[in-house]
């Protein structure tokens, strides 16, 4: 019972998956918009593209840890 | 684990995601001592390989005009030189061949994973956790150096208005801690899943009907994966040389 | 850790002696580390000893080579608009004394021609004055001609009149008509 409850809790985790993918779908959908109204600056913030992401990603990947653990390792 | 002996029970659709996974010694027996030559071991020696391959085989030559394998290896050279010089700044440059080790290290690491049948070394925790921790030692060590308790100012937000920097003190506390946790999980978690992903779609394939669309989904993951591969590398990077200006330069 | 889950799932297939993560089996962490932080020292040591000052100096080799040889260009070019200029300077000069060469000709030739053209404008004028004087010579002789053969016919038509006719007469006759 407990494993199976283990499992469903893993389910509910992975939801914080698709909130990072939300997270991160944001933050490339603004780049993009603001890249498109002055394409000469946006070359100078990829690399704050790719932090923002990462950022946004970090939260996402901490749902993916919590749901790992709870299938493998509780 | 349950679900695969479910899917065994059910006939043919067998799915095995994690045991690409598995450590195995390479020379036969079941003991793991901290010196058995492992898959691990081959795949980090051809990473090794494949590293003096480009960047000391490849530029043997010294030419002016670079042959291929050269130009690429400056190529690599110049990415994470400016990425170091841009983001960490001009004095970060001595963390240069540091900053290098790492990025070269991931970025063969991640494709020799993409070689069919290869054990991928990044998507082992025990790997990226020592790489992100070697690279959280180093910042809070040069840090504390460079600028002795100066670099505690880093959590003590000056911009916040006054009632609000406590709080902001002990969230800065907690994301401090929790960036070597991101740092390396990221890596694995994003390689991870990208191989095991395929795999579960390998073993849609053992359905008939299903299978061509299975194969397009194989090749669509892996390309796919060949560019989160690269991207991985790039951010584990550029995350060390954020962090790392944060040690050099930490006023808010 | 994991053989929990398995024991919960009721499955005690210890086959695989996997755990359902390889990733979280923490028996085999001191081995990856061990041989990662071997693999990092070696390559940290190949980048930093050779390929990194190699590709710095590679590079840097080349910026010079770049420098030195847009400079040389520059200096080529120089060099190039030097001659160009030379060579028009020497155009301009051949033009100049190709002129001055002409115009000397000319003159000299000039010189010449109306020496030979005074000459023969002499030689024309003597010889015209020559032909006019023989010309008046000639003319002379054929009056004096005319007048002994009006002289002549003049007598005989008189003689041939039956009369006898003085020579005298005849000339004065004649020389009264021939002025008449």
């Amino acid at each position: 019972m407990e494993g199976q409850l283990a499992h469903i809790g893993a389910g509910l985790a992975a939801i914080g998956s698709g909130a990072a993918a939300i997270g991160v779908g944001n933050v490339a959908g603004n780049f993009l918009a603001g890249a498109l109204r002055n394409p000469s600056a946006a070359a100078s913030q990829t690399a704050t593209l790719f932090i923002g992401i990462a950022f946004a990603e970090a939260l996402g990947i901490f749902s993916f840890l919590v749901a790992l653990l709870l299938m493998f390792a509780v | 684990m349950a679900s695969e002996a479910h899917g065994a029970e059910t006939g043919g659709l067998v799915f095995h995601p994690m045991d690409q996974f598995i450590v195995k010694p390479l020379f036969g027996g079941d003991v793991i001592n901290w010196y058995t030559p492992t898959n691990v071991t081959l795949w980090l020696a051809i990473a090794i390989v494949c590293v003096v391959a480009l960047m000391v085989v490849g530029t043997r030559r010294r030419a002016i005009v670079p042959s291929r394998s050269q130009s690429v290896g400056e190529l690599a050279y110049g990415f994470v030189y400016k990425m170091v010089e841009d983001v960490a700044g001009k004095d970060a440059i001595k963390f240069f061949p540091y900053i290098m080790t790492l990025f070269m290290f991931i970025v063969f690491a991640n494709f020799l994973g993409m070689v069919p049948m290869a054990f991928t070394t990044t998507s082992h925790f025990a790997v990226t956790v020592v790489l992100a921790l070697l690279v959280f030692v180093t910042v809070t060590v040069v840090g504390f150096a460079k600028n002795g308790a100066a670099f505690l100012g880093l959590f003590w937000v000056k911009s916040a208005p006054l009632p609000l920097r406590p709080v902001l003190a002990i969230i800065e506390v907690i994301s401090y801690f929790v960036r070597p946790v991101s740092h390396s999980i990221r890596l694995a978690g994003n390689v991870m899943a990208g191989h095991a992903v395929i795999k579960v779609f390998a073993g849609f394939a053992a359905i008939a009907v299903v299978s061509p669309l299975s194969v397009v989904a194989i090749t669509a993951m892996y390309g796919l994966e060949v560019l989160v591969s690269f991207i991985q590398a790039y951010v584990f990077t550029i995350l060390t040389c954020v962090y790392l200006k944060d040690a050099l330069h930490p006023s808010h | 850790m994991a053989t929990e889950t398995h024991d919960a799932a009721g499955h005690a297939a210890e086959a695989a002696s996997a755990p359902g993560m390889p990733q979280l089996d923490f028996s085999n962490w001191g081995n990856q580390i061990f041989w990662l932080l071997i693999t990092l020292v070696v390559i940290y040591f190949v980048l930093s000893r050779i390929a990194l000052p190699r590709i710095a100096a590679v590079l840097a080799e080349r910026q010079g080579t770049i420098t030195n040889d847009i400079a040389a260009a520059e200096e080529l070019k120089a060099k190039a608009l030097e001659a160009e200029d030379a060579y028009n300077q020497a155009l301009a000069d051949a033009r100049v004394e190709a002129q001055r060469i002409v115009a000397e000709a000319k003159v000299e030739i000039q010189a010449d021609l109306d020496v030979a053209i005074a000459k023969a404008d002499a030689e024309i004028a003597a010889k015209a004055a020559e032909s006019e004087k023989a010309i008046a010579e000639i003319r002379a002789g054929a009056l004096e001609s005319v007048v002994e053969v009006a002289n002549d016919t003049a007598a005989e038509l008189v003689a041939a009149l039956g009369g006898t006719a003085d020579e005298a007469d005849v000339s004065a006759a004649i020389d009264a008509r021939m002025k008449g």
